[in-house]
């Protein structure tokens, strides 16, 4: 066999792009092999592939794909926090003319990749997970609009944190920090296969996100249960409305910029090229107009959250509702008159910089008045100081601050002093930190026990958040120092040793971190394993407000054996303070989609599509595409997708919590 | 979805629905499509700016006026507009249960907007052969990046319309094929709507610079 | 969806139809003549461009343009109202939001980047010496 021959079948892939020669890559692969072997095996000997494939992988229920999601935020948690200790501890000490044990390449590509995981692959899963399993749930509805399509989007999720953690073995990933702008994204500059593993990660996963938008929004708008105007809607479901109207219309955008990038890649076209009429500087406007929405999304679903926490642990209705669902409106639309604010510095002058500015500053008002609303819903209330509560005021002190530091930036000669200093990073890890992290870990202290049965265990849960609060403020407040005395990010080796201290706090500061994640997995495991569980047979073990709380925990794979009438917001604490009577006979056979394996199919013939466009096996693109839409079009020839639950089965699943709830009185 | 449950005087209120009303299969399916058809919109959007921004950036190369034949694209608009009014016909046709007549109304869209592919093919062909690739310049870029992605859509449209005409076919007008041919529907008059803006933009306003 | 008779609300293909406009998915449809109207529209809409460029009729290129972008804008609208039956009423409303919104968006986004990109190639060019009050 010729050399042509193997270059044809394997394209750029060869033996050298295997990253033996660096260690620490090929220990973490070694222990990676050993411990997915081990799941593997474990899996194969429990006998336990036709359960998850059955149970979980081809499940169209929403409550189950919104688990899967979380499943996979928090193991790619884990991948972009140890990128984070591995370059906290590079710039502790390569100081006084060390070159720590990091070289450029691998540690351009260290800061590149936490981005992208942390964005795209830990905080977007966290919260389409939250979305996903409590919307429905909260609007009264059995699943939600399209439930093969929302199996498929998070299919299409993973399919792209494949690709991402594919690039640590194979090859590698781009270096060229979490957007990565051209011309260094270019060709010329990348040529390897970095950039091209960013860019089919983020294109198969973003359409995954994008359809999921579609569904959510289409859930919202034509499922809500009866008498559930929208002004009755719950303020979760409204700040989950907002963002996937974000989604839908914001990564279309990311879709199209990264298209283009590719062109310029692939076939040598002049977008974003330094010649023959390209604009580098127009690709960073288009991801940017992206890129501010995109942040948005993040945290306005962990505002949701804190709302329902709020009301709950203060035992009363929510403050100021209507300005809520205002503020959350207005949000969404300033988002899109912001973007320029991340590149001030670009060069386009007084008028457009104060034009942008000023928007900036005037986006951070209904913020405040939101903020404002949480401390009111509190005042006076009867507080509960558990878990979720703690997150939350911790979310408002911190994210207040982060807050600030952002109106601070949002000043365009302040700007050009702190732009890409650590000042900035401090900011973002500030409130994206500080709001959506630890409105996920308030989330998943909340609605564990709605998914699961029985609540977290509360004496590691409360080990995590203090290590957390220590741990950040620790590893961040000194890069606020930093940034002001004038540190650019994305260093590598320091020629000060005067900075060195702080460094070294912040490095610290992550082992904190560390030791509050390490809290949350025990959390988890005592928690899961544990013999004495706190056994939720009410479904309401928080005195909850919402229609979630008017189910079993977990909830029954229909959710609703009849559907909720509404008629007041808060519609769960109506029911209770009027007396509603649970109905418990009379059951009707229920309509449900079926489970299908279709979605794992393309999403994995996506991920080899991407693959061979990484390496140019050409043979393999044309194939895997062809295979794709044939996948496609098959799959629409099925019109078998629905069947009916029996009334005996839901009447059996019903009678066991007649008799739970009866028992608990 | 939005049934008013407010009582009588005097009447306990209801809180639960113990008759089913039945949700309309498929009833999201329409706004849902319509949903994904905005994000599309979008991505022609980021599309037009691209081509807004770099459009004049001719690189010393071929601009519009060496290579745009307006006769050419007002036949393609001709044949595309066309097909907007045959799918019309299409849909009425389905509305009133006539399984052949949609059929044929659809094979004779499909035609057209073959007709279209080729002449929008035969264009490129044509610019690529003069030498005016792609790569020659940002303005070329650009330009092959709208029309081709505008082309690349009628593409699948007619892919689904074949797949649409076997279902059709074998199945008959049942719900589920009729939802579909609406959503095709509305892909395909969106594609014209795309359509107008590519003319105006690249071919009329580039020929009067 | 093979049909499970007493299931299913929305009817088969073959019944009569009294009122074409408006069927029993709550859609609105069009007629044979709204569909023709909407279509001699789009043709004049389309030939009066065409005639205007090919023929070089408008002298001032910026008011071509104009005019030529306004029977564009025109031409969408008659898409959007005739081929694509878009109203108030359908689907409560959320259809012409999501449109507005969309529109908003996409404004937004077009003109946006090109006052920005205009700013940016201005300032940037090489050689363009800027006003230090013009810098920040």
């Amino acid at each position: 066999m010729t050399n042509e021959f193997w270059s044809f079948i394997f394209g750029r892939l060869t033996w050298d792009v295997l990253p033996l020669h660096e260690p620490i890559v090929v220990i973490t692969f070694l222990v990676v092999a050993v411990g997915g072997l081990a799941v593997v095996g474990a899996l194969t000997y429990f006998k336990l592939w036709g359960y998850l494939w059955k149970e979980w992988f081809t499940s169209v229920d929403h409550k189950k794909v919104g688990i899967m999601y979380m499943v996979l935020g928090l193991v790619m948690l884990l991948r972009g926090f140890a990128d984070a200790l591995m370059m906290r501890l590079q710039q502790a000490i390569a100081f006084n003319g060390s070159e720590g044990y990091l070289n450029a390449h691998h540690y351009d590509q260290l800061f590149s990749v936490h981005g992208v995981i942390m964005i795209f692959f830990v905080a977007m899963p966290l919260i389409t997970g939250f979305m996903n399993y409590i919307v429905p749930l909260q609007i009264g509805a059995r699943d939600v609009s399209f439930p093969f399509l929302n199996n498929f989007s998070f299919w299409m999720t993973t399919g792209g944190a494949v690709l991402v953690m594919m690039s640590l073995f194979v090859g590698e990933f781009a270096q060229t920090g979490w957007l990565a702008f051209p011309p260094l994204s270019g060709i010329e500059h990348s040529p390897a296969s970095g950039v091209d593993y960013y860019i089919w990660a983020l294109q198969v996963a973003g359409v995954g996100t994008t359809l999921s938008g579609v569904n959510l929004i289409a859930t919202i708008i034509k499922m809500r249960a009866p008498g559930m105007t929208l002004m009755k809607m719950p303020v979760f479901t409204w700040t989950s409305l907002c963002t996937n109207v974000l989604i839908v219309a914001s990564f279309p955008i990311l879709t199209a910029v990264l298209t283009l990038l590719a062109l310029d890649r692939y076939v040598g076209t002049n977008f974003f090229t330094a010649d023959f009429g390209g604009s580098p500087m127009m690709y960073i406007n288009l991801i940017w107009i992206w890129g501010h929405p995109e942040v948005y999304i993040l945290i306005l679903p962990c505002f949701g959250i804190f709302s329902e926490v709020a009301s709950t642990f203060s035992g009363k209705r929510l403050f100021g509702y209507t300005s809520m669902v205002y503020a959350t409106v207005v949000i969404t639309v300033l988002s899109y008159l912001v973007w320029l604010h991340h590149f001030f510095t670009m060069g386009s002058g007084a008028s457009v910089n104060s034009f942008f500015g000023i928007t900036t500053m005037i986006i951070s008002i209904p913020t405040g008045a939101k903020i404002f609303n949480w401390l009111f819903t509190m005042y006076k209330g009867r507080i509960r100081f558990e878990l979720p509560m703690m997150w939350l005021i911790a979310f408002m002190l911190t994210f207040t601050i982060g807050g600030m530091t952002g109106v601070l930036l949002a000043v365009p000669p302040a700007d050009f002093v702190l732009h890409n200093s650590l000042f900035l990073v401090a900011h973002f890890h500030n409130v994206i930190i500080g709001g959506v992290l630890f409105g996920i870990f308030a989330g998943i202290n909340y609605w564990w026990p709605k998914a699961f049965g029985y609540k977290l265990n509360e004496f590691w849960g409360k080990v995590s958040f203090w290590l957390w609060n220590v741990g950040f403020w620790l590893a961040f407040g000194p890069l606020y120092v930093l940034g002001l005395m004038g540190i650019t990010r994305r260093l590598r080796t320091f020629d000060d040793p005067s900075l060195q201290i702080w460094f070294i706090i912040a490095g610290i500061g992550a082992l904190v971190i560390a030791g509050g994640i390490g809290a949350m997995l025990i959390q988890f495991g005592v928690s899961i394993l544990g013999k004495n569980k706190e056994w939720d047979t009410t479904g309401d073990p928080w005195n909850g407000r919402t229609l979630e709380w008017a189910t079993s925990s977990p909830p029954p794979q229909y959710n609703f054996a009849f559907t909720p009438v509404i008629h007041d917001n808060d519609a769960w604490a109506d029911m209770k303070n009027r007396h509603s009577q649970r109905p418990i006979k009379g059951f009707m056979e229920i309509h449900m989609p079926r489970n299908t394996g279709t979605g794992v199919v393309l999403a994995g013939l996506s991920v080899v599509l991407g693959f061979a466009l990484i390496w140019y096996m050409w043979w393999l693109v044309i194939l895997s595409f062809v295979a794709l839409i044939g996948a496609a079009i098959i799959h629409t020839f099925n019109y078998d997708r629905d069947y009916y639950i029996p009334v005996e089965a839901v009447a059996e699943v019903e009678d066991t919590r007649t008799r739970l709830l009866s028992g608990a009185r | 979805m939005s049934s008013n449950a407010t009582t009588a005087e005097g009447e306990a209120p209801q809180f639960y629905e113990l008759v089913p009303h039945h949700h309309a299969p498929h009833g999201s399916t329409q706004i849902g499509f319509w949903l994904y058809l905005m994000s599309d919109c979008l991505i022609f959007a980021s599309l037009f700016a691209i081509y807004g921004v770099l459009g004049g950036n001719f690189a010393a190369g071929p601009s519009p006026e060496h290579l745009f034949n307006l006769q050419l694209v007002a036949v393609s608009t001709g044949a595309l507009l066309l097909s907007s009014i045959t799918y019309g016909f299409a849909m009425l046709d389905m509305d009133e249960g006539k399984k052949t007549g949609t059929l044929v109304w659809l094979v004779i869209t499909g035609i057209l907007g073959a007709v279209f592919l080729r002449l929008t093919l035969y264009e490129f062909y044509h610019m690529i052969h003069e030498g005016a690739v792609p790569q020659r310049s940002a303005f070329l870029s650009a330009f092959f990046v709208l029309v081709g992605t505008h082309a690349l859509h009628v593409t699948f449209g007619i892919l689904w319309l074949v797949t649409l005409l076997i279902q059709i076919g074998t199945k008959g007008l049942i719900p589920a094929n009729k939802i579909r041919v609406q959503c095709l529907s509305m892909f395909w008059h969106f594609l014209d709507v795309i359509w107008i803006g590519v003319f105006t933009v690249v071919y009329l306003m580039g020929m009067l610079r | 969806m093979s049909a499970s008779t007493s299931h299913d609300t929305l009817a088969s293909g073959t019944h009569a139809h009294p009122n074409p406009e408006v069927h029993g998915d709550g859609h609105d449809h069009g007629t044979r003549r709204t569909y023709l109207i909407g279509f001699a529209l789009s043709v004049i809409l389309t030939a009066i461009p065409f005639w205007l460029v090919m023929g070089n009729v408008i002298a001032d290129t910026t008011i071509a343009t104009l005019v030529i972008m306004a029977f564009g804008v025109v031409q969408i609208f008659v898409h959007m109202v005739y081929f694509l039956h878009m109203n108030t009423k359908s689907e409560g409303g959320w259809t012409m939001m999501a449109a507005i919104f969309t529109i908003i968006v996409i404004v937004i986004a077009l003109s946006g980047s090109l006052w920005v990109m205009f700013h940016l190639n201005t300032n940037m060019m090489p050689g363009h010496i800027m006003n230090p009050a013009d810098l920040i």
